[in-house]
């Protein structure tokens, strides 16, 4: 009798047992389910970073090229930005570059014809080598880039040392020609110019709109009115970035282009446009939320003061939500900085510190997008734009929490 | 008795004029979404034929139609959403029925909140270096799915939360009580209640994904290519990149304008329909639900 129990009470054991085990299992899954967006996040900086880094451990040379000098030349070490400034001959004397007085004369493959016969040179190229050798060996000025393939073994020249791009010299170059030869150009700064010119420009033509329709929305539309327009302003937040960028395309750069008689339309305003339409939706919705949230007490204190409704909206609703609305802006600004497709079809492009907003201009995640299908895999191209990617990551984040900060504060006031 | 009249009317005046100014220009934020949608449905509608979205682009993409982009981008959702919907369902779960308030939770919470800020052009770059170099995947169906799964993730777990938390505390106490487990609980009970609520989540995020361009860039959008994919490790054409590059860097941009014109329609279509289909899903249950 007792043993019957016993099995009885045993098997009721393992079912509850198993059943516990069947739980564990369970909440672990889902635990691990809940970690992707974490482990996601590591991820992207971990790639991202890694990749970045790689810019900064090389020479801003193409692999299997090399620059060589004259031995008697001085000059050991050249800055990136000095080579580009020899090669576009702005420095024609070694002695800008702490050399002797002398003139520089430059040297590219392509050149020798200009010393050397095709006789001279051979059926295919087969004494090149030692004429380029020859040639450095008897020109003190020169300064040569060529393929190392051509170096010989008993090269008389020297090879000159380029220094690495830094990450102050890529932060604050002002040029980017990241494919120029012979030494790629990576400053990033007309690129920051850009993004921040066309963000700013958006979040200025945005902000009072979106505030207008925010106060117009939480205070003083009917509430059948509000039902129907809110979700048409959420609507706008649906449409996908290339069709902004396609209506920019065909509506806004020709108009922007008649209106102010430019040579082209496609402008940091064209871009500052099409964003502030973007960044609508997300200003408006969370603006709005904001000023609902202010108490009823505090509202109905004011009027029962005998302020009329407008007062009570700038006097006590915006102030108490003031928070709110700098989450809703800085949020917008966030989406406008990020914002790839529609900027990179509209705001043409070009790469430098703009001084107008009726220039074209580029973005950071513009020039990710519109390079990297060029840039060979691993190479200092790459590598530049995944840095670009690290900048702008750091950039989106950092206002992420600054919203985080701005909305505790508001949540810390309620309570 | 004058002064006080006078500074009423001002008072009144002033209100006036504000009211107006915030009125027009909320009419007119909407008046711009009807402008954006008329310009697009007009210039498009005359592209749209069976034609147009049964066959492949012909003469340099100027001609034909965009049948392997629509089908590109049918298999980059179902991708996308293979990947992402169990994943952000499992997470919303934990963290609303499982966790208490602490610190994993705000963790968990924060690091939510920063992928949903990550610009999309840094999915790609993230997707095109670990996808398709790292892992071998090349530039595939695969590639870009889990590239805008991820993309879309944070979307999921929030919209499933949201269902989740509007589920009353009732039915699962009531549930408890009958001696079910928390797994029994979550699955039995609350889910089938949330259920149209994470629907909604999900067909919004597939609006979301379907636009999405920049993040399939570098991980699987083909220029052009008169097949469609046969496996999942196969490129594909998508509409969003397709308006893109027909709108920009086309063979010939103006002959193409028309049947870009017709892609942007089918784009704004799809995000159409799910919203609509969302809201109304929304709607519907919402009603059912206090029903019952």
């Amino acid at each position: 009798m007792s043993s019957v129990v016993l099995l009885k009470i045993k098997h009721t054991d393992l079912k509850t047992n198993f059943k516990q085990i069947k739980e564990k299992i369970i909440e672990s899954i889902l635990m691990l389910s809940s970690a992707a967006t974490s482990i996601t996040v590591v991820l992207i900086v971990f790639f991202l970073f890694i990749e970045g880094a790689g810019v900064f451990n090389k020479k801003p040379v193409d692999k299997g090229f090399l620059l060589a000098v004259h031995d008697s030349n001085q000059v050991k070490k050249l800055e990136p930005s000095q080579i580009k400034d020899v090669f576009d001959q702005k420095i024609t004397n070694w002695k800008e570059l702490g050399g002797k007085d002398q003139a520089i004369v430059l040297f590219r493959t392509s050149d020798i014809t200009d010393y050397y016969t095709e006789e001279e040179l051979g059926e295919n190229f087969e004494y090149f080598p030692d004429k380029i050798n020859e040639l450095i060996a008897k020109t003190p000025g020169i300064i040569a880039f060529f393929s190392d393939k051509y170096k010989n073994k008993d090269f008389k020249g020297r090879e000159l040392d380029i220094d690495k791009i830094s990450v102050y010299e890529f932060l604050s170059g002002e040029e980017w020609f990241p494919t120029a030869e012979p030494v790629a150009q990576m400053g990033v700064k007309p690129l920051i110019y850009g993004t921040l010119w066309v963000s700013f420009g958006a979040i200025v033509l945005a902000l009072p709109i979106g505030l207008f329709a925010a106060i117009y929305l939480s205070e003083i539309a009917k509430k059948r009115t509000r039902n129907l327009l809110k979700p048409l302003i959420e609507l706008l937040a649906g449409i996908p970035s290339v069709v902004y960028g396609f209506f920019g395309l065909v509506i806004i750069v020709p108009l922007i282009q008649d209106i102010f008689n430019l040579p082209v339309g496609e402008t940091a305003l064209a871009g500052s446009v099409v964003l502030a339409i973007m960044a609508l939706p997300t200003i408006i919705t969370i603006s709005e939320d904001a000023m609902r949230n202010t108490p009823r007490a505090m509202k109905e204190a004011s009027l029962a003061l005998g302020a009329s409704h407008w007062q009570t909206i700038y006097k006590v609703v915006i102030p108490y939500s003031a928070s709110g609305i700098t989450a809703g802006a800085i949020l917008g600004i966030g989406r406008a900085i990020g914002e790839t497709m529609a900027v990179l079809m509209v705001t043409g492009n070009a790469a430098v510190i703009p001084h107008t907003f009726l220039a074209p201009v580029r973005t950071i995640p513009a020039t990710i997008a519109a390079e990297l299908g060029e840039a060979a895999n691993g190479g200092l191209h790459y590598e530049a734009l995944f840095a670009l990617g690290c900048i702008l990551f750091i950039i989106t984040f950092g206002i992420n929490m600054l919203v985080e900060m701005v909305t505790n504060r508001q949540s810390h006031k309620k309570h | 008795m004058n002064v006080e009249n006078r500074l009423a009317n001002k008072k009144r005046r002033s209100q006036k004029v504000a009211f107006g100014i915030f009125s027009f220009t909320s009419y007119s934020v909407v008046a711009l979404l009807f402008v954006i949608l008329a310009f697009i449905v007009v210039k498009g509608i005359g592209a749209i034929s069976w034609e147009f979205i049964s066959e492949m682009p012909k003469n340099g993409m100027t001609e034909g139609g965009i049948f392997p982009a629509i089908i590109g981008t049918l298999c980059l959702v179902l991708a996308s959403m293979i990947f992402a919907f169990p994943v952000g369902v499992l997470a919303a779960i934990y963290m609303n029925e499982y966790v208490k308030q602490g610190w994993p939770k705000k963790i968990i919470k924060q690091m939510t909140n920063n992928l949903a800020g990550v610009p999309s052009i840094v999915f790609g770059l993230f997707g095109m270096s670990l996808f398709v170099n790292k892992l071998g995947f090349g530039d595939s169906i695969l590639a870009g799915g889990l590239t805008l799964g991820l993309l879309v993730l944070p979307v999921i777990i929030r919209t499933t939360e949201e269902a989740l938390k509007a589920v009353d505390d009732t039915f699962r106490q009531a549930s408890l009580a009958l001696g079910a487990s928390k797994w029994e609980t979550t699955s039995k009970i609350v889910f089938p209640i949330a259920f149209p609520n994470i629907i909604t989540g999900m067909i919004l995020s597939i609006g979301r994904v379907s636009g999405e361009t920049a993040p399939i860039l570098f991980t699987v959008a083909a220029y052009f290519l008169p097949k469609l994919p046969t496996s999942i490790f196969d490129q594909a054409m998508a509409l969003p990149y397709h308006l893109y590059v027909i709108s920009t860097s086309g063979t010939n941009i103006e002959a193409s304008r028309s049947m870009a014109y017709g892609t942007a329609l089918i784009l704004i279509i799809i995000v159409l329909i799910s919203n609509l289909l969302a809201n109304a899903l929304r709607k519907y249950y919402g009603k059912k639900v206090k029903m019952n």
